[in-house]
């Protein structure tokens, strides 16, 4: 085929599945997908599920140290569910043709980046209170459109998840609720957990719409289906009213209720602070990539047995055919 | 995109029945390597809540599809067959339970 020829097959193929796109119609695995189609859903869904697995490290160190066997009962489900969460992601993302150990390897050389909200501390047990109000609480505000994604495996993992984790913001807002309702040092606890987690999770939602990159195709393509500072404001507004039942100090002081808008007008944003994280300078970037890695390693002997024994199995049944094809 | 090194056997397609007598349903797909472990793990990955009454678990690669491109002609002669559906019989007024 000459190359004009090919270019106009491509040209044709790509109306076609623009023409899917905007008719609604999802993309499953082995559908004809432009490669930069692929390549943006592969990063976003391996980095959602990276997302996911890193995102259990916060908490889970709280789980020895819970208040009360009903905490960490909870805490324990919760956590168990992020690594479900991840693993979906992880079976959605490898439709589009990367094998999972790439992915892991991706991870763990720092080249695949996660959610940037992890790499946060949580110092006090009212963090994950903060953790499951806010940062679950943006996260949720996140996934929900995409639970209508054009593509069929995504928006079906997501719809799983969204399912799972109405419970993971409520049980943060009702930890926080109680120790709101404790003495003065609880009640400073639970404040001071807000004041550091807040800012991080306004930021979750991305750059602005103007700085974001990939926002513009992702939405035509329905990957994304509103802009990041559409799905902001929504968390602003939610978060605005939900606190005063918590009866707190709101951390924006600039915080305000525009009633030609109808919505809260919010204070400025340090992106400064974004892309500092972002670039691996936060609190605990290395250490969560160190503990990824630790785990990944001591757990190389279970894969290498795993391996092993999938390899006798399969020389014991050769085996056995070539046995019975002599007897025969 | 080509796999490098494999360490985490194959994949398995999951389908849960969410009550008795239900279908069937997908549910997801994991890694496993012999059927003891791809129903363990689907068991863990995807009944986490609401025990359902059943669970299958089959290796994708046994898995016969439909290709994409193949799909229209191949479906094609389930559409053109009108008088499959109740809606092409004209019911005089007045008749009952028909």
């Amino acid at each position: 085929m000459a190359a004009s020829e090919q270019n106009a097959l491509i040209i044709s193929l790509e109306e076609q599945f623009q023409s899917k796109i905007d008719a609604d119609i999802r993309i499953e695995p082995k559908d004809w997908m432009p490669d930069s189609y692929r390549k943006t859903l592969l990063r976003q869904i391996s980095q959602h599920a990276h997302s996911e697995i890193v995102g259990m490290l916060p908490e889970g160190v709280w789980i020895t140290r819970a208040p009360s066997l009903k905490r960490k009962q909870i805490l324990l489900a919760k956590v168990q569910d992020e690594a479900g969460h991840g693993l979906y992601l992880y079976a959605a993302a490898e439709t589009l043709g990367m094998g999972r150990d790439d992915m892991y390897e991706e991870l763990h050389s720092g080249k695949a980046k996660y959610s940037s909200i992890f790499n946060y501390p949580s110092s006090s047990w009212a963090d994950v209170g903060a953790i499951g109000w806010l940062v679950d609480g943006a996260a949720i505000l996140n996934q929900i459109p995409i639970c209508r994604c054009s593509y069929g495996p995504y928006a079906r993992a997501m719809v799983r998840v969204c399912k799972e984790e109405s419970f993971h913001q409520r049980q943060g807002f009702e930890v926080l609720l109680t120790l709101a309702n404790g003495s003065p040092e609880q009640r400073a606890m639970a404040q001071d957990a807000i004041n550091r987690w807040y800012w991080p999770s306004v930021m979750m939602f991305g750059p602005s719409d103007g700085e974001s990159t990939h926002s513009e195709q992702s939405m035509r393509w329905k990957i994304k289906r509103f802009s990041n500072d559409e799905l902001r404001q929504r968390f602003v507004d939610m978060v605005a009213e939900q606190i005063k039942v918590l009866g707190l100090q709101h951390p924006d002081s600039d915080l305000k209720w525009n009633a030609e808008r109808g919505h809260y007008d919010f204070g400025a944003i340090d992106w400064d602070e974004f892309w500092n994280v972002v670039k691996g300078n936060g609190p605990c970037n290395r250490e969560r990539l160190e503990t990824r890695r630790k785990a990944w390693e001591e757990g190389t002997w279970v894969r290498e047995a795993a391996v092993a024994y999938a390899e006798k199995k399969k020389q014991r049944s050769e085996s056995i055919v070539t046995l019975a094809a002599k007897a025969a | 995109m080509s796999q490098t090194n494999n360490t985490q056997g194959p994949v398995w397609e999951v389908f849960t029945q969410k009550k008795s007598g239900a279908p069937f349903q997908h549910a997801g797909s994991l890694h496993a390597f012999d059927k003891e472990m791809a129903l363990e793990n689907a068991r863990d990955l995807y009944t986490r809540r609401d025990k359902p009454s059943g669970l299958w678990v089959v290796p994708a690669t046994e898995i016969v599809a439909v290709s994409p491109g193949d799909a229209a002609p191949f479906f094609d002669p389930s559409d053109d067959k009108v008088y499959r559906h109740p809606t092409f019989y004209e019911v005089p007024e007045g008749v009952q339970n028909l």
